[in-house]
């Protein structure tokens, strides 16, 4: 029941509405080529995570509820990684109790632990549901075989948690990371919108621009950087996607209900 | 008392019956604002091309090495000039400190030696006639000083502990009440203290000697400035009767200030709400447009942001710049709750548009969380502009301080023409650790007579041997050098503000004061975080000291990882909380200068970079010569759980032992703060 954790973020403000204390949590399955955090990967059992890093829900709750003044009407709680999800039932414990204090909850995921057939994971990601009230799904690749490629997983579980969320009504953002070569191209990103289109419950899309920043960690890692040479999206190309995927209409519906 | 005629369409009361009470005056006449910017002007002809003038003057100012003139003969007084202009046809607020624009002041009371140095940096030599009289006739500030320090005093100034006395320039940080001068004339002012003066009669005694004195200085000063004033065609004897007349005035009464003073902070005041009542009167009469409104405004914060004082390098580099600190406070709420914010809130800040951003004056909101919408939306808007406004908390201050509070320098607040304060500097808890370590030998200088290290403390015991340092036996120690510290530290500042004091006087920024007033012992504290995370790593992990030849500790070697301030973990900032209460219980202990009042700040803003050079390594792993912290700021890198949990660890800190403000510089990127 203890969670592993990388890090905190008193002051997120780029990870769901409003201000908001993030959640880093430890370990993902994936293997993005442009992951920006490549310390959150390792998987560590918990006997061989520093002990300093290992929290209780009940103290993470009660550290995030420290900044609750800093969250106005909008702000909250957001847990990213790393794939959160890994360690679902951690964050079953931490959103009973921050719901219990009415605080606005998010996951950032990829669903990847969303296997619909089974019985087990679809109960506790239906408690997670009932827990959550808002999902930042980041869909990586429309494209089977180039999501693969590009993170080393198939994207069967997004998209099938993408179907759930909706037909269970629950609010989710898409995000979207704009890699050049990889996932700029026309096609894909026309896909990606027939396939959101059939979505009841997006509020919002984010394309986030590829960036290098994550570089540094590579070297201090000692992992090769993958993309090695790929430059940020230019941007025109980050005007043509937005189009593509129809930024445009979450975000000035979003601006009448502010 | 007689209703003057330039009263009239004004709301009386305490203010008009024979008291000078600003504040009553504002709060029966002010009309709060709760619309929009869109009413507001943009710069008139005259503006733009002035402001050319100024921009053109700035640029031959940078070229010629930082100052373009100086007056190397004639010592600045409120009469010493003729009047200058920068363009008379198109200035619509005229004065400036000496007969030309850009041409800084020769003022040598606060010392001759400092105002001689500073010339010379800048290719410019005294007058031997001006020098000759300040060295054999006229004592200056710095004269006094020197000759009642003690040899202590002396050394804890030579190693840095005390760092950046007003010993060799102007204390600064004293306001006038400016609106005085603009409300009541200066003829009625010169009466009422007059009437004060006639008050202190009787036997005799030193304290109420020097207070008929320093009466009969103000009452000088105030005909003085009525004498310059006649050199631009104005006659302030009387009441301002129009809103021009009003900035008019209140500059004028500034002028003297800066003409008097070459003040470390030498800032205006609280003036904005109060000139609206003058623009609103004139509107309403139909003898004032929002242009002209504007232009005025403009043509104020212009001559605001060409004040200028002639000073050494060292001081600019202490200071990073050659700021002069002309805070002006806005905005605020009154205790009965409504927010005093007019439409010359908006125009003031507008400046900041219309003649594009700058660094003085110092344009400071009181933000309360009760400000109307439309004023912090549009504060919000110009910071996004300019990031040139300061903010700073009303709903802190207010329970203190009142409505009628102003801000000097940064962050001391005080309120306008009823307190005062002796500007104090800072002593360095981060070296003053090492002393306690190192038995108060300093870790940096040495000793030239016996090329030993220096004491600069009394004799006194250090840690002993090379094992792990224990937390006990330094807080022990630390306590002990902290008590030696802070009396020193008081007993520095009452002969530095003894002296200044006698032989220079602010006495035209004292007159637009109450004679009653109450004064404040400013001291201050540089490098608690640098202190605190020391004391955390001791505490948490394992320090080894490392010796010199000497056996004085000049580094540590620490094992294992500690808490650090900056991340909202009450396990080390309890330290910092501990720290500043306890120098402050020190202070407290010892008799402040003129019954003032002891306060303390935690505010260095740009001085860290100096007070860090002369510092040796730390316990925490900062090496000797880098920089402490500003202020109350975590050390640079060390808040790893992002900003609000830094702003928290900061929060903790008790404003009740740091009344004279406590500062947090912090920046933040367009992008951090969201999408």
């Amino acid at each position: 029941m203890d969670g592993k954790i990388h890090s905190f973020e008193s002051f997120g403000t780029v990870d769901g509405p409003g201000v908001r204390f993030v959640i880093f949590m430890q370990g993902c399955k994936l293997r993005c080529l442009y992951c920006h955090n490549p310390d959150t990967w390792e998987i560590a059992h918990v006997e061989n995570y520093p002990a300093e890093k290992i929290y209780t829900p009940q103290q993470v709750a009660k550290d995030a509820l420290r900044y609750r003044n800093y969250w106005g009407s909008r702000g909250g709680v957001t847990v990213t990684g790393g794939e959160p999800l890994l360690q679902i039932d951690f964050i079953l414990e931490l959103f009973r109790l921050l719901k219990a204090k009415n605080v606005h909850c998010a996951v950032d995921t990829c669903g990847f632990t969303f296997i619909k057939e089974n019985a087990e994971s679809l109960s506790k990601h239906k408690k997670l549901l009932d827990l959550t009230d808002l999902f930042l799904l980041d869909i990586k690749h429309i494209d089977d075989e180039e999501c693969k490629k590009l993170t080393g997983q198939s994207n069967q579980h997004t998209l099938n948690f993408a179907q759930f969320l909706s037909e269970n009504k629950k609010e989710m953002w898409i995000r979207y990371v704009l890699v050049p070569g990889y996932t700029d191209g026309e096609m894909y990103l026309q896909q990606t919108r027939n396939f959101i289109d059939n979505l009841k419950t997006v509020t919002k899309i984010e394309v986030l621009p590829y960036h290098t920043m994550g570089v540094v960690k590579y070297q201090s890692l000692n992992l090769s950087y993958p993309l090695k040479g790929v430059q940020a999206p230019s941007v025109e190309s980050v005007k043509m996607a937005k189009e593509i995927l129809g930024v445009d209409r979450f975000d000035a519906r979003n601006k009448k209900v502010l | 008392m007689q209703f003057f005629k330039e009263w009239e369409g004004f709301e009386p009361g305490n203010w008009s019956n024979d008291e000078v009470d600003v504040r009553d005056f504002i709060q029966k006449n002010f009309t709060l604002y709760e619309g929009d910017d869109s009413f507001l002007e943009g710069p008139t002809k005259a503006t733009e091309k002035l402001w050319e003038q100024i921009m053109d003057l700035t640029k031959k100012e940078r070229e010629a090495g930082g100052v373009l003139k100086a007056d190397t003969i004639v010592p600045s007084t409120l009469i010493s000039h003729k009047a200058g202009y920068l363009n008379k046809e198109l200035e619509t607020i005229v004065g400036i400190q000496t007969d030309e624009p850009f041409k800084r002041s020769l003022q040598p009371f606060g010392g001759i030696k400092m105002a001689e140095s500073a010339l010379k940096m800048y290719g410019y030599e005294i007058d031997p006639k001006t020098k000759e009289i300040f060295t054999k006739y006229r004592k200056t500030h710095n004269d006094g000083v020197y000759d009642a320090y003690t040899p202590e005093m002396l050394l804890a100034r030579k190693s840095h502990i005390l760092t950046g006395l007003p010993d060799t320039y102007g204390r600064g940080r004293i306001i006038g009440d400016y609106r005085r001068v603009a409300l009541y004339g200066v003829d009625y002012l010169i009466q009422q203290k007059e009437f004060d003066k006639s008050l202190l009669a009787g036997a005799m005694d030193p304290e109420k000697i020097r207070d008929r004195e320093e009466l009969s200085e103000q009452i000088r000063a105030l005909k003085n400035l009525k004498v310059m004033a006649a050199e631009y065609g104005f006659d302030i004897s009387r009441p301002a009767g129009t809103a021009k007349e009003a900035i008019q005035w209140l500059y004028f009464a500034y002028l003297g200030a800066i003409k008097e003073q070459n003040g470390a902070a030498m800032s205006i005041g609280r003036t904005s709400t109060f000139l609206d009542i003058y623009i609103e009167r004139d509107m309403q009469k139909g003898i004032l447009t929002e242009k002209q409104a504007q232009e005025y405004i403009d043509h104020f914060i212009m001559k605001l942001r060409i004040v200028k004082f002639m000073r050494v390098k060292e001081y600019n580099e202490l200071f990073s710049g050659d700021p002069t600190w002309v805070t002006e406070s806005i905005g605020g709420v009154g205790i009965d709750g409504r927010p005093l914010v007019t439409k010359t809130s908006f125009r003031v800040l507008h400046t900041l548009i219309n003649l594009g951003p700058a660094p003085e004056p110092n344009l400071t909101v009181l933000w309360s969380k009760q400000l109307p919408k439309s004023f912090k939306r549009f504060c919000a808007k110009i910071s996004i502009e300019t990031s040139a406004i300061q903010y700073e908390s009303d709903d802190l201050m207010r329970p203190d301080m009142g409505d009628d509070y102003t801000i000097a320098c940064c962050v001391s607040s005080m309120r306008v023409g009823k307190d005062m304060q002796f500007f104090g500097a800072r002593a360095n808890l981060a070296k003053c650790l090492l002393y306690a370590i190192n038995g108060g030998k300093d870790e940096i200088h040495l000793d030239k007579a016996t090329g030993k290290p220096l004491q600069v403390s009394p004799q006194f015991e250090g840690i002993q041997g090379e094992d792990a340092l224990k937390y006990e036996e330094v807080i022990a120690k630390y306590e002990q050098m902290m008590e030696w510290l802070a009396e020193l530290y008081v007993n520095t500042l009452n002969v530095i503000h003894y002296m200044h004091d006698k032989y220079s006087y602010e006495a035209l920024e004292m007159a637009l004061h109450d004679t009653e007033v109450r004064r404040f012992f400013a001291t201050g504290i540089a490098g608690l975080s640098c202190a605190t995370d020391s004391l955390s790593a001791i505490k948490y992990a394992k320090v080894y000291p490392i010796r010199n030849e000497h056996g004085i500790v000049v580094d540590f070697k620490t094992v294992g990882d500690y808490p650090k301030y900056g991340n909202n973990d009450d396990r080390v900032d309890d330290i910092a909380v501990w720290l500043v209460k306890t120098f402050m219980n020190k202070i407290r202990k010892h008799k402040p200068y003129r019954n003032s009042i002891a306060s303390m700040s935690v505010l260095t803003i740009t001085s860290n970079v100096v007070y860090g050079k002369n510092t040796g390594n730390t316990p925490d792993g900062r090496r000797m010569g880098e920089p402490l912290a500003p202020g109350a700021n975590p050390m640079h890198g060390r808040d790893s759980h992002g900003a609000v949990a830094s702003l928290e660890s900061v929060a903790k800190l008790p404003f009740a032992y740091a009344k004279d403000g406590i500062s947090n510089t912090f920046s933040v990127t367009k992008g951090s703060l969201g999408k």
